[in-house]
């Protein structure tokens, strides 16, 4: 914090009364405001883990679908981004530009890296697994028709679809999107500040920015460590 | 993302990438392209309050509809989808259009001033929150035009009603648009939030410690915590409501496995905290307007604040009380039956606090001061029927009845309304520079005091013998007529009243031969009374050295050591930040992209859903060219050289 205050005054910024940058201030209640976000979402999934499984007397065992070694491993990969993001604040601090550009790059990589298996995990689930007769099964979907907006009225059907229906799929899917999204937004601001380093322009004046995009990536890092156990190890303990 | 930079950008580098885009508005600016890019919070504050006060004419006009298809048995004014219509736009207005924007009006105006800051942190993302909210104001009533007319679900939208497959009219849009409206709102309302509560707890002027806050910015800083921490609820519940209509998932459909009840308890864990957010504002100008006319300081000026933080944190903890009928069991129940309760002891401290401090006063009458004390006792006859509905008995029996109507009317317009006409008839002089006329003030507190009254306190006796909310008539015979013709003519003199308060509002700022105002005409107390009317763009010349609270009246009447002084004058002069067109742009974009989303679906020749998201992303892509260039511009500026005490 001391150092963050005594760099305020050397760029003319006004002091602020509590010594603390208005920028990071207002990082901090965003992210206070993103936690009631994810709390509901995760809330949500796990009001509805359990009922969905059996709707229409079609028990589905999210074991099946789940291909739990790969999202371990893009864990990983998300938790080693948050150490190449701290390594970069830690250097644009320092004024050692080369070293902040290089380990932003590293993080966009692992950042991308994550997101091609979320990519790739949701086609997955989507698309189902081959059984020995070469039939699709255990499938997961985001909803059991492309679009309600057609059957409305007399022609609406009131009776529930037989398969792929499941509200797991929904809260599974719009959980984990939303959190993707956040990981998206991350990978495309630290681009920015990518690109922006090679423009000759980045000083340590910008320390205070990439700081801030640093507490939004470990943010986006904790509510996957929550994610992560919740909807994913949980299947496999209760 | 929108995150903007303090520093000085240097103007020769900075600017270059965007002067062939949109040339920044330079110093000199005026007429529409001002008000356009303008940054100011107080240009943004006065759009916030006459837009808002224009959707009180909207919903206003929406109301008497209601009222006169109620005013005898088996009316045929509107038939009954066009008065759940009229029900759910007529709420939905007044809460997210109306009284909440007024609330950030006076935020805007008010809270900077009373800190001794010349802006708030972020003045661009202020503006933005400005579009957002317009963007959502159009897109709610566009709906209108559109495949089914404005939305039917209430202001709640409860789960089924939503449901694709229960819609009266085949592709129904009305509640798309409710559902993106509210998003960006809610947007809005968020983004306002966060700025506020930076500027409170960063730019207060030297001395300004948290204890000698005014009042009014208190409230503000509880209200922007308790938007930032409720909104984001009803932004999910919106977004899974959102997939469910649009991309059939099931989190809201019961032959899915989705529970409506989920909605419910998702809709009010925000809906809750939100009465708060609509009744806090008036708190704290109420609490600003008594000692004023009182002559005295605030009583317990601690203790208001701290109910005001307990109303808040409690405000999170209450939210099933509105769905006692629901069948939670006992324990939620009764849990949330005894907390309800207990959140009326720090709302009863502040109204002994209020009486306290006019206790022994020397009381002016003058029009805030009717405005104030009509709050306290309306707010009060509205508390007490809250209090009945705590005991879940009594509100299985009240339950969609007018008594509940009467109740929530009583905290909303007994309460916020006359709250945030009572800041009006305080504040404008400082706004406008010119006094209102004290004469045509007090006829319309007159009116809408009598008119309020003759509508609403009927209402309790009506739900009392039976009659039903939300069900757009009712059959001879059950002896409902006679107050249901009062409550019509009640709400008719209301709606004059208003009306005619709208009009000398808006008069204020044209009519130059209002007596002016002068710097403190109220012998007012706080800090923005130091200041002249209307107050000068860069609001304080120097920055003053706070030694008290109360500091303006500290200046007139305290002893001499608690004088304010003043910082002395910058050789650099004032810096003040440069218009910006990107806030604007950003804003369009948002508004393209909704639109983009609302339109998006198709059915084609053969029967076939198609999906085309081509204005979607345009919209989205000319937000984010926005916030690039937003970015890229920096706060820039010039500089004012104001002489030692033009302020």
């Amino acid at each position: 914090m001391s150092d963050a205050s005594a760099h305020a005054l050397d760029h003319h910024e006004p002091v602020t009364s509590t010594g603390i940058p208005n920028k990071k201030v207002l990082m901090w209640a965003f992210l206070g405001s993103d936690c009631m976000f994810f709390g509901t979402l995760i809330s949500t999934h796990l009001i509805y883990r359990k009922i969905s499984a059996t709707v229409g007397g079609n028990f589905l065992d999210i074991r099946d679908i789940f291909d739990i070694e790969l999202t371990s491993f893009s864990t990983f990969i998300l938790l080693a981004s948050s150490l190449f993001m701290a390594l970069a604040v830690s250097a644009i601090h320092k004024g050692n530009l080369n070293s902040t550009r290089w380990m932003l790059f590293g993080t966009i990589i692992f950042g991308s890296i994550f997101l091609a298996c979320q990519v790739y995990e949701f086609t997955h689930f989507v698309h189902g697994k081959e059984n020995k007769h070469g039939d699709l099964e255990h499938q997961l979907t985001l909803s059991a028709y492309a679009g309600k907006s057609e059957q409305v009225g007399e022609d609406a059907q009131l009776t529930p679809h037989e398969d792929k229906a499941h509200v797991f799929g929904s809260t599974f899917y719009v959980l984990t999107g939303t959190h993707g999204t956040h990981v998206a937004i991350g990978v495309f601001w630290l681009i920015g500040w990518f690109v922006y380093s090679f423009t000759g322009k980045m000083s340590t004046a910008d320390a205070m920015d990439i700081e801030c995009c640093g507490l939004y990536w470990h943010f986006v890092d904790i509510v996957w460590i929550i994610i992560f156990p919740v909807v994913y190890l949980m299947e496999y303990a209760f | 993302m929108a995150i903007e930079s303090i520093k000085y950008a240097a103007p020769d580098t900075e600017t270059k990438l965007e002067t062939k885009v949109f040339p920044r508005p330079g110093q000199h600016t005026s007429g529409i392209i001002d008000w356009l890019t303008t940054i100011d919070h107080k240009k943004i504050g006065i759009m916030y309050g006459l837009t808002a006060l224009f959707f009180l004419l909207v919903g206003g006009v929406e109301a008497l509809l209601i009222r006169s298809q109620l005013w005898s048995h088996n009316m045929e004014i509107l038939t009954n989808r066009q008065y759940n219509q009229m029900f759910t736009m007529h709420g939905t207005t007044m809460v997210f259009l109306v009284i909440m924007p007024l609330s950030a009006a006076f935020f805007n105006y008010l809270m900077p001033l009373q800190i001794g800051a010349r802006d708030v942190a972020f003045p661009r993302m202020n503006a933005l929150s400005l579009w957002c909210f317009i963007a959502g104001g159009l897109t709610l009533n566009l709906s209108w035009f559109f495949t089914g007319g404005s939305p039917a679900i209430g202001w709640f939208g409860y789960a089924p009603l939503t449901d694709t497959r229960f819609a009266e009219v085949i592709g129904d849009m009305g509640p798309d648009f409710w559902i993106f409206s509210l998003q960006i709102l809610g947007l809005a309302s968020l983004l306002a939030s966060f700025n506020f509560i930076t500027t409170i707890i960063n730019m207060r002027a030297p001395g300004m410690t948290m204890m000698r806050l005014p009042v009014f910015t208190w409230m503000t800083l509880i209200v922007s915590f308790l938007i930032i921490l409720a909104f984001p609820a009803i932004t999910i519940a919106l977004v899974e409501l959102m997939f469910d209509r649009t991309y059939g998932t099931n989190f809201f459909d019961f032959l899915e496995g989705g529970k409506p009840h989920l909605w419910q308890h998702l809709f009010w864990i925000f809906g809750h905290p939100e009465v708060y957010i609509l009744i806090l504002p008036a708190m704290g100008i109420v609490s600003e307007v008594i000692p004023v006319f009182s002559r005295k300081p605030l009583f317990g000026y601690g203790l208001v604040i701290f109910s005001g933080a307990i109303i808040g944190f409690m405000g999170f903890a209450v939210w099933s009380h509105h769905m006692f009928t629901t069948g939670m069991g006992v324990v939620a129940t009764s849990a949330f039956s005894i907390l309800t309760m207990l959140i009326a002891i720090p709302t009863g401290v502040k109204i002994f606090n209020w009486i306290g401090t006019m206790w022994g006063g020397r009381i002016r009458f003058d029009t805030p001061m009717l405005f104030a004390l009509g709050f306290i006792t309306m707010f009060m006859i509205g508390g007490f029927t809250g209090i009945m509905h705590s005991s879940v008995p009594i509100d299985a029996q009240h339950q969609d009845s007018y008594f509940v109507v009467a109740h929530f009317h009583y905290v909303l317009i007994g309460g916020s309304l006359f709250g945030l006409f009572c800041g009006f008839y305080f504040w404008l002089p400082k706004m406008s520079g010119r006094m209102l006329s004290e004469k045509l003030g007090k006829f319309v507190f007159t009116l809408m005091f009598i008119g309020f009254n003759l509508t609403f306190f009927p209402m309790h006796y009506l739900g009392m013998i039976g009659q039903p909310r939300r069900t757009h008539s009712y059959n001879e015979g059950h002896g409902f007529e006679t107050w249901n013709q009062a409550a019509t003519i009640g709400s008719v003199i209301l709606g004059i009243g208003v009306a005619i308060g709208i009009l000398q509002f808006v008069n204020a700022f044209f009519n130059k031969k209002l007596k002016p105002a002068g710097k403190n005409p109220w012998d007012a107390r706080t800090l923005e009374w130091t200041l002249s009317s209307p107050v000068k763009d860069y609001n304080f010349a120097r920055n003053p050295i706070i030694k008290a609270r109360d500091q303006a009246w500290e200046n007139n009447y305290g002893p001499k050591e608690n004088h304010s002084e003043k910082e002395p004058l910058d050789d650099h002069g004032v810096h003040m930040p440069d218009r910006s067109w990107y806030p604007l742009v950003t804003g369009v974009g948002l508004f393209g992209l909704i639109l983009g989303m609302l339109f998006h679906a198709s059915i084609d020749s053969s029967g076939e859903l198609v999906r085309d998201y081509t204005f979607a992303i345009a919209g989205g892509a000319i937000a984010i060219f926005g916030i690039i260039m937003w970015s890229l511009e920096g706060p820039a500026g010039y500089h004012l050289f104001p002489k030692e005490n033009e302020e």
